[in-house]
This record gives structure tokens, C-alpha cells and sequence, in this order.
């Protein structure tokens, strides 16, 4: 067995036995302490966890900054929480969401339609977010847009969702959202063990995306959007077609992103059009920049420092909290620009080795003697989109 | 008649776009420094107009104070920022993005809870940190990393400190906000209330026609900097190639240093212009910020005609669908009027304003005028 094989090994050992870990031993250690709110807690952040994996995927290793996730995370929330509205009970007369009638809505949009039934809004949490991903990455891809111009484009995309969802009263809602869900598959949402299998769910859905993720960033595929990210020009004269593989790696992301909103929203029990704002989308470059680009496990400490700390801070000063988001969104970018794991890999990892005496001369692999070196370190040295 | 009225009040509203959009132009498109906090640069030119107003109540002409204030006061804190921040950042524009998001967040809880013992505290600290920084070097000294990390937390614990004894011991005189989260209202003169009576029907706020007013004279101004004056000169080389302008002498820290207080001064005078058509709040930017980017991406980066252009532009449409007029027009074609119909609210249009814009980026990928050279990008 190969050393890569062997960490392969470790690497999978390691994320079941945490997925284990997060399923069975931290919830009843969590109620234990009293704690038993941070349970619910916690299942939130992890779903925000695979949004954090979706953008470290697109700008992390592919170097196209996204602003726009809210949007995806927002599409796959809806999905889920229009499936949950439409869970009457049998013998109900007026089979209309509880807001639809104050509207004066009398009849079922053709919109809802299709999420009575549940393999279609599986279907949809997945394929709405992706399709709409591929589409607006082919038109700004296509025309070879990129930088700080996709980043704004997107950003623009987040605005317009967040209009067209906040206008559509009679059809969505608007600005109060989709709340108040009763029941999925004959039980209750809000019962603490439907809650539980939720969570179950997430870190299953989390260690899946986690997968996914390393897989497709290891290999060939992996090279090719660092190569993309650090060069793009010259992977084009070198026959790729970076076009293509940006639409599919922003419709994967995309899809995640859509997988995150459907699992945070009946943890949370509401899904508004707030999700589409700026601030949102722009929050999930910053978990994924304090945890440290280009290192998928950075993505998840990231998405789970930043959100414990502004649900700790925000819960003792309200008032400060905006304060500490700004000086952290500057702190990370001037200070720790390589994020917390970024930095445990290079200064960190350098002043363990001083300090326990075990140096050795830092060089590059040599091509001829290690075919497989792991190039993911030589590539992340300065990520710069 | 009616074409008129669309066309006056698109203007109108593309005017505000300009004037807007005019600071972004100089940052984003000269410099290629996406300044997230722009938005908050108008904000923070219309809260020092509401304070000039306020100072010199009863003035009529305190407008003309209230611009130069606006403008030196934005663009003050722009040349801070500058210097604190951005410089550092100048070869990672992504990064930018992030800081000035930061910085713009910062700056709209500034303002909701700024208080005498705020601004104390916040005075404290930055005497003593750059205040010891600036003895350090001028003693020809270098603290090491640890040194400054060490430095900043002693003087923030020092201004937090003051900040609880100020207002522990002025009391509620020390702790009440000046402005509060609620928006502020800055009163137009009187001379700008009324309205220019076009027609029986039409007639334009005079306060839209100032800030056309604004836009043009900003306009000129900055024309006339950057193509006729030396630093002008300096700008544009350091906008082509920085490392060659650095070579032939150029002080490039200086140049960017000062285009980007420029900018921000420009946002700045937009906000003072803004603040006579609504009330101010602290999120007055968030509102213009991703037009502001629309514009100038339309626009071609760095070619003031296509800020212009593409100011007036969305503008006028924006007028036009969202008041329904185009749908009132194409009435006889009934499949586009429905269509357009759909799209006929202010947040509607927006939506399909959007779909126009990358629909025009497919034909013309890099604006209206692009930026001609000869480069592996393009």
C-alpha cells in the first residue's frame, strides 16, 4: 500500500469516525451540559457547512469569487419548505398554503403544483439550483467574463432574486417567507426527534458533500481548476476548454449550495427572501476565508467558527456584533489571509517543527521521483482568483 | 408630449445613476478597486450634509457648505482607508472586495451608535497606536509582528477603557447616539422645493435638476483633471502600466493614494446630492451600490462617455418599465404588453434590467467602450 493510499485511508477513517462523532456522542453530551438548544444549533451550521464547501469548491480551488449562493441556497430552502406547505391533513377542504387565502388565492398556483409529490422536490432541490447555476455560468463563462466581473454579476443575481422573491406576495409570500411547517411524511416537523433524523440527515448530507468535494478537487479534474484559477490563458492554448469545466463546476457548486438550503430550512423553520440578500452570500465567502481557501476541511471549521462566534457575540452584545463582523472581514483578509488552516499548514506547521527540534529542509517534490506529490499544497500558496 | 415626459424623468433618474456611479468610475475603473464601501461613502457625504445643515440652520445657502463638507470629509476618510487598508491590497482585487465589505459594515453600525464616548474611545486608540508607530519610525525603529499585535490590543484596551469611563462619567450626554438607527431627514432650501413647470402636466423637482446639475459640473471637473492636469496625466499612466510608471518616476503610492481619495471625495458630493431627494439612513448605500457596479460594467471600465451612457441608460429604462409606460406603448402588440406589464414594478424592472444587461454582455463582453490594447485577456 502506497503512502497516498495510506492517507486516503486516514482521510476516510477520519471523516466517518467525525460524522460518528457529531451523530452519537456530541448531541447527548450537548444535553447533558444543558445545552440541549446548541443540538439544533449545531445541525444549522453543519447544513451552512456544505454552502461553505460549495464555495470553497468554485473559489477556493477554481478562483471564481461567487456572490451569489444565497440564491441556490435560497431555491433548494423553497423547494423543500413548498413540499412542507402542502402537507394537509386529509381531511382538510381548502388545500391552499395557510397565507395563500388572505391573499385572496383560490386556486393552487401551476408553480406548486408539482412539489405534492416528494421525489420531485428531492429532484428539484438538487436540479432547480444546478440548472439555474449552468445557465448563468454558461452566459458569463461563455464570454469569457471573469474576476471581479462574474463576482459582481453574480452579486447583481442575488438582487434580483431577492426582488422577484420579495415581490411575489400572492405566490411566495414575500418578505415574511415560508414558516410555520406542520408535518413531513405523517410527523411533525417541529418534534424534537423529526428534528433529530434532520440532523442525522445533515451530517450524513455534509460527509457526502465532503466526498464529493475531495473527489473531485483530488486527480486530474482538481488540477484543472487550480490550473484554471492560478492560469487561465494558458490552460486555454493548452487545448482545454476551461468554458466547460467552469459551467460544471459552478452548477455542482450550485447544487450544494441548493442541498444546504434544504436541510437548513426545517432546522430552522422559516425560509424568507432574507437568504437572498448580499450580506448572506458575502457572510459564506467569509466562513470559507476564515477557515482557509483551498482546504475543504478550512470550509467547514470556517462555517462553524464564524457562525458559533456570531451566535455567541450576538446573543451578549447585539449591538457590537456588526462591529466584530467588519473588523474580522479585515482582520482575515490582511492578517490570515490563508485562513486558520492555511496558516496551521505553513507558519504553524513551521513553528511546531522548530519548537519540537524536528526541522527538516523544506523543497519542492522532485516530478521524477514522486509522480503522485500532492500539488494541492504547491498550488495554494497564493490563491488569488 | 408623453415621449417628453419619459425622457425627462429617465434623465432624472439616470442623473442620480451618474452622480452615483461618477466615484465608482474612478476607483473600480481606473484603479480596478472594487470598493464595496462606496455606498457607504455616499452615506456618510449625506449624514455631513444633515450635520452642516443643521449647523448653520436657517441658511439658505448652506448647500454650497454642505458639497465642499461632503466632499473633504469623504474624501478624508477615503485617503485613510486608503492608507490603512487597501494599499495593502492592491494585486488581489477579490480581497479588496472582502475588506471593503468589512469596512462598509463597520461604517453603517458607526453610524447608528456613534456617541461622544465612542468617538473618545476610538480617538484614544488611534493616538496612542499610530501615534506610537509614528515615534517608532521616526526613531528609525521597526516593531516585529508580536510588537504591533502587542501594541494594538494594549491600545484598545485602553480605548475601551475609556470608552466605559466616559460614559460612566458624563452620563447619558456621553451615551445617547447622535443619529440614532432611524433615518434622518435633510431638508431641502427653499429654492430647491419647488418645481420647473414644463407643461400643463409635466414639471420637474428643481432638486432633480440640481443633481443633473451636479453630475455634469462632477463630470467636467473630473474631465478636465484627468485629461488636463499633470496628476491627471499621472493617473491615467499609473491606470495603463504601474510598474512602467514607477520606473519613469511616477510616485504610484502617492497617485493611488490620491485617485482613491478622489473617488471617494466624488461619492461623497453624490450623497450630498442624494440626501435632498429622501431620507438618510444607515442603509442608504446598500441601495445603490449594485447599480452603481451596473453602471460602470456597462459602461466599459474606465471610459468616463460610457459611464455616462450607460447611466443614462439604465436609468431611462428603469424609468420606463418600471412605471409601465413602454407596456402603455406596445399596448397594441398584446403578447410583449402583458409581458412587459408583468415587469412593471420599481423591483420588477429590475429584474428584467438584469436579464438585459447579460444579454448585452453576450454581444459586447467588455461594455460599451472597452478598454483597447492587446493583451492575452481579452
Amino acid at each position: 500500500m502506497g503512502q497516498r493510499q495510506r492517507l486516503l485511508w486516514l482521510e476516510i477513517g477520519v471523516v466517518v469516525g467525525t460524522a460518528l462523532a457529531l451523530v452519537f456522542v456530541i448531541p447527548p453530551i450537548l444535553v447533558g451540559l444543558g445545552q440541549g438548544f446548541r443540538v439544533n444549533l449545531l445541525g444549522r451550521f453543519l447544513a451552512l457547512a456544505i454552502a461553505g464547501l460549495a464555495i470553497d469548491l468554485i473559489w477556493g480551488y477554481t478562483g471564481l469569487l461567487s456572490l451569489g449562493h444565497g440564491v441556490f441556497f435560497g431555491l433548494g430552502g423553497y423547494a423543500l419548505a413548498m413540499h412542507l406547505k402542502l402537507q394537509f391533513p386529509p381531511d382538510t377542504q381548502v388545500r391552499l398554503p395557510s397565507f395563500m387565502p388572505l391573499y385572496g388565492v383560490t386556486e393552487l398556483p401551476w408553480l406548486w403544483r408539482p412539489f405534492f409529490s416528494f421525489p420531485f422536490t428531492l429532484v428539484a432541490i438538487i436540479l432547480v439550483p444546478a440548472l439555474l447555476g449552468a445557465l448563468i455560468g454558461y452566459l458569463i463563462f461563455r464570454n469569457r467574463i471573469r474576476g471581479v466581473y462574474f463576482s459582481i454579476l453574480t452579486q447583481a443575481l442575488t438582487i434580483i432574486f431577492f426582488n422577484f422573491f420579495n415581490g411575489q406576495q400572492k405566490l411566495l409570500n414575500g418578505t415574511n417567507g415560508l414558516t410555520d411547517f406542520q408535518t413531513i411524511f405523517g410527523y411533525r416537523v417541529s418534534d424534537p426527534q423529526t428534528q433529530g433524523v434532520f440532523y442525522g440527515l445533515t451530517v450524513l448530507a455534509l460527509a457526502a458533500s465532503y466526498g464529493l468535494c475531495r473527489w473531485l478537487t483530488s486527480g486530474r479534474f482538481g488540477c484543472l481548476l487550480v490550473a484554471i484559477r492560478d492560469d487561465e490563458p494558458r490552460v486555454r492554448m493548452l487545448g482545454y476548454n476551461p468554458t466547460v469545466v467552469k459551467v460544471f463546476v459552478f452548477a455542482i457548486s450550485a447544487a450544494l449550495a441548493g442541498l444546504a438550503g434544504a436541510l437548513y430550512t426545517p432546522q430552522t423553520g422559516i425560509i424568507s427572501p432574507r437568504v437572498m440578500d448580499i450580506a448572506f452570500s458575502i457572510e459564506m465567502v467569509i466562513w470559507v476565508a476564515v477557515g482557509g481557501r483551498a482546504s475543504l476541511v478550512g470550509a467547514v471549521v470556517g462555517t462553524l467558527v464564524v457562525n458559533f462566534a456570531k451566535s455567541l457575540l450576538s446573543e451578549s452584545f447585539p449591538q457590537v456584533w456588526l462591529f466584530f463582523l467588519g473588523g474580522l472581514f479585515l482582520a482575515v483578509v490582511l492578517l490570515l489571509p490563508e485562513g486558520i488552516v492555511g496558516w496551521l499548514r505553513t507558519t504553524g506547521w513551521e513553528w511546531w517543527q522548530k519548537t519540537t527540534g524536528q526541522r527538516r529542509l523544506s523543497t519542492y517534490p522532485k516530478l521524477e521521483l514522486e509522480m503522485d506529490a500532492d500539488y494541492e499544497h504547491l498550488g495554494d500558496q497564493r490563491p488569488n482568483g | 408630449m408623453e415621449f417628453l415626459d419619459a425622457l425627462v424623468n429617465g434623465i432624472a433618474t439616470g442623473a442620480v445613476l451618474l452622480l452615483a456611479a461618477l466615484g465608482l468610475a474612478i476607483t473600480f475603473g481606473l484603479m480596478g478597486v472594487i470598493n464595496m464601501a462606496q455606498g457607504e461613502l455616499m452615506m456618510l457625504g449625506a449624514y455631513t450634509t444633515f450635520v452642516i445643515q443643521q449647523g448653520l440652520r436657517g441658511w439658505e445657502g448652506y448647500v454650497l457648505v454642505a458639497l465642499v463638507g461632503a466632499f473633504v470629509v469623504t474624501a478624508l476618510f477615503g485617503l485613510a482607508l486608503e492608507r490603512a487598508v487597501i494599499r495593502f491590497l492592491y494585486d488581489r482585487p477579490l480581497e479588496t472586495l472582502l475588506a471593503t465589505w468589512g469596512v462598509s459594515l463597520i461604517l453603517q453600525q458607526l453610524v447608528r451608535s456613534v456617541n461622544w464616548a465612542l468617538v473618545a474611545g476610538v480617538g484614544v486608540f488611534a493616538l496612542l497606536f499610530w501615534g506610537a508607530l509614528g515615534v517608532l519610525r521616526w526613531q528609525r525603529r521597526c516593531l516585529p509582528v508580536w510588537g504591533r499585535g502587542l501594541l494594538a490590543a494594549l491600545a484598545a484596551g485602553i480605548g475601551l477603557t475609556t470608552i466605559a469611563l466616559v460614559s460612566q462619567r458624563l452620563g447619558l450626554a456621553a451615551r445617547k447616539p447622535w443619529f440614532g438607527a432611524q433615518n434622518v431627514d435633510v431638508t431641502a432650501p427653499a429654492w430647491l422645493r419647488t418645481g420647473w413647470r414644463l407643461t400643463e402636466t409635466l414639471q420637474i423637482p428643481y432638486t432633480r435638476l440640481f443633481i443633473l446639475g451636479l453630475a455634469v459640473v462632477c463630470l467636467l471637473g473630473m474631465g478636465l483633471f484627468l485629461y488636463r492636469s499633470p496628476w491627471g496625466l499621472r493617473i491615467r499612466a499609473v491606470t495603463q502600466n504601474r510598474a512602467m510608471s514607477a520606473c519613469l518616476g511616477i510616485n504610484t503610492d502617492a497617485v493611488d493614494a490620491l485617485t482613491f481619495a478622489l473617488g471617494s471625495g466624488l461619492a461623497g458630493i453624490a450623497g450630498c446630492g442624494v440626501s435632498f431627494l429622501g431620507s438618510v439612513g444607515p442603509n442608504t448605500g446598500q441601495n445603490y451600490i449594485v447599480d452603481m457596479f451596473m453602471v460602470v460594467v456597462l459602461g466599459g471600465v474606465g471610459n468616463l462617455w460610457g459611464t455616462v451612457l450607460a447611466a443614462l441608460g439604465i436609468g431611462t429604462l428603469n424609468y420606463l418599465l418600471g412605471s409601465g409606460k413602454l407596456a402603455a406603448w406596445v399596448q397594441p402588440v398584446p403578447g410583449l404588453a402583458d409581458f412587459l406589464g408583468f415587469f412593471s414594478t420599481t423591483s420588477m424592472a429590475k429584474v428584467l434590467l438584469f436579464i438585459l444587461i447579460v444579454a448585452f454582455l453576450q454581444y459586447r463582453p467588455a461594455g460599451l467602450f472597452p478598454q483597447k490594447g492587446r493583451m492575452v485577456e481579452s
